[in-house]
């Protein structure tokens, strides 16, 4: 039972292991650490996707994954790109206008990386590139998902490293 | 007419959406189980109106939400909200640093922690507790993430425990999340009086 727990994408990225301090931690916070695996459930592979494919989002992933330096992450969504069309969105040099995703491309790097400098003009960017109003929600919580699930894992890396 | 605000404040702006919340009225079944409206609760926020364009993200994003902030044991309720500021600073959202430095200092009974946070940021003159808290949620909110062994072993050295410090990593992590909806979605805004 818990040893499903630490396959889960977080913990396993993490290197935590069940018998660490860490590891007893996380065990005392199971219900937060499934609810998070759900989470990506629902973020990356959502029964109803709007304009954004499971390929496209696990894409997405692996590219904000590179961005914050997290190479295990990364492979990890790598495995999930089904459609090749999708896989050049996952390589952070690669600005989209290929794949026609220019405009979503600018808004998902600048979201991950420099979100404190998001302004109107960059909704008004996705708006002007013919994004519905819930695809660009959809974006928005794909890109804040990872935010969240790659800093919970740079710090259960800390907490495991830290003996 | 409204002034969108631009600096840190604790006195809580109107959030104004930048894509158009859903109709409650128009809502289908999963977007209502998702926004959890009953004929008790017909009081929906913009915000979550927003949010209900992708329902099922917004249906596990709620209760995960709410245990990290709420759910006994491990790191206090205000060190939590500390941790939701430190990331809400670096990302410069100002309606979550409003609303958290609101929280943390009715809880504290006390608006001496966040005014010199908001005065100072990173340098502010705290506690040491409070300073290697806010210290790391700083740098675990950067892109690629900045927390490092040292910044643990101040928390180690400030006296949290295994638990505190997982509740920490949790709160700045979430706002990592929550900052990436509230600033990016929506304006934090002020109504001018005009005469």
């Amino acid at each position: 039972m818990s040893g499903e727990l630490f396959d889960m994408t977080a913990i396993a990225a993490s290197g935590v292991t069940e018998t660490s301090p860490a590891g007893a931690a996380v065990l005392r916070r199971e219900k937060v650490m499934r609810q998070t695996q759900a989470a990506e459930d629902a973020v990356l592979a959502p029964e109803k996707p709007g304009a954004w494919s499971a390929s496209v989002r696990a894409a997405f992933a692996v590219r904000i994954a590179r961005l914050n330096g997290n190479d295990a992450l990364a492979e990890h969504y790598a495995d999930r790109i089904t459609d090749d069309t999708a896989s050049p969105l996952a390589d952070p040099a690669n600005d989209g206008s290929a794949q026609g995703l220019a405009a979503v491309v600018a808004f998902m790097d600048k979201v991950a990386a420099h979100t404190r400098e998001v302004r109107a003009e960059d909704i008004d960017a996705l708006k002007s590139a013919g994004i519905a109003d819930a695809d660009i929600v959809r974006l928005a919580e794909l890109n804040a998902f990872l935010a969240y699930q790659i800093r919970l894992i740079a710090g259960l890396k800390l907490m495991q490293g830290a003996k | 007419m409204t002034r969108v605000v631009h600096k840190f404040t604790r006195n809580v702006p109107i959030w104004q959406p930048r894509v158009t919340p859903v109709n409650l009225s128009d809502a289908s079944p999963e977007q209502l189980d998702a926004l959890q409206v009953t004929p008790s609760n017909t009081k929906v926020s913009d915000y979550v109106l927003v949010l209900a364009h992708d329902p099922e993200t917004l249906k596990v994003r709620s209760p995960l939400f709410n245990a990290i902030m709420y759910d006994p044991g491990g790191m206090s309720r205000a060190e939590r909200e500390l941790g939701a500021i430190g990331a809400s600073i670096v990302n410069r959202c100002v309606y979550c640093a409003a609303v958290h430095a609101d929280r943390h200092a009715k809880l504290e009974r006390s608006t001496e922690v966040t005014d010199k946070i908001f005065v100072s940021g990173a340098d502010a003159d705290l506690s040491p507790r409070d300073k290697a808290i806010l210290n790391f949620a700083i740098k675990l909110s950067q892109c690629p993430p900045e927390a490092g062994d040292e910044d643990m072993g101040a928390l180690r050295a400030a006296g949290l425990s295994d638990d505190e410090i997982l509740d920490l990593v949790l709160s700045a992590a979430l706002f990592g999340w929550a900052n990436r909806l509230m600033h990016v979605l929506g304006d934090p805004v002020r109504q001018e009086v005009t005469a």
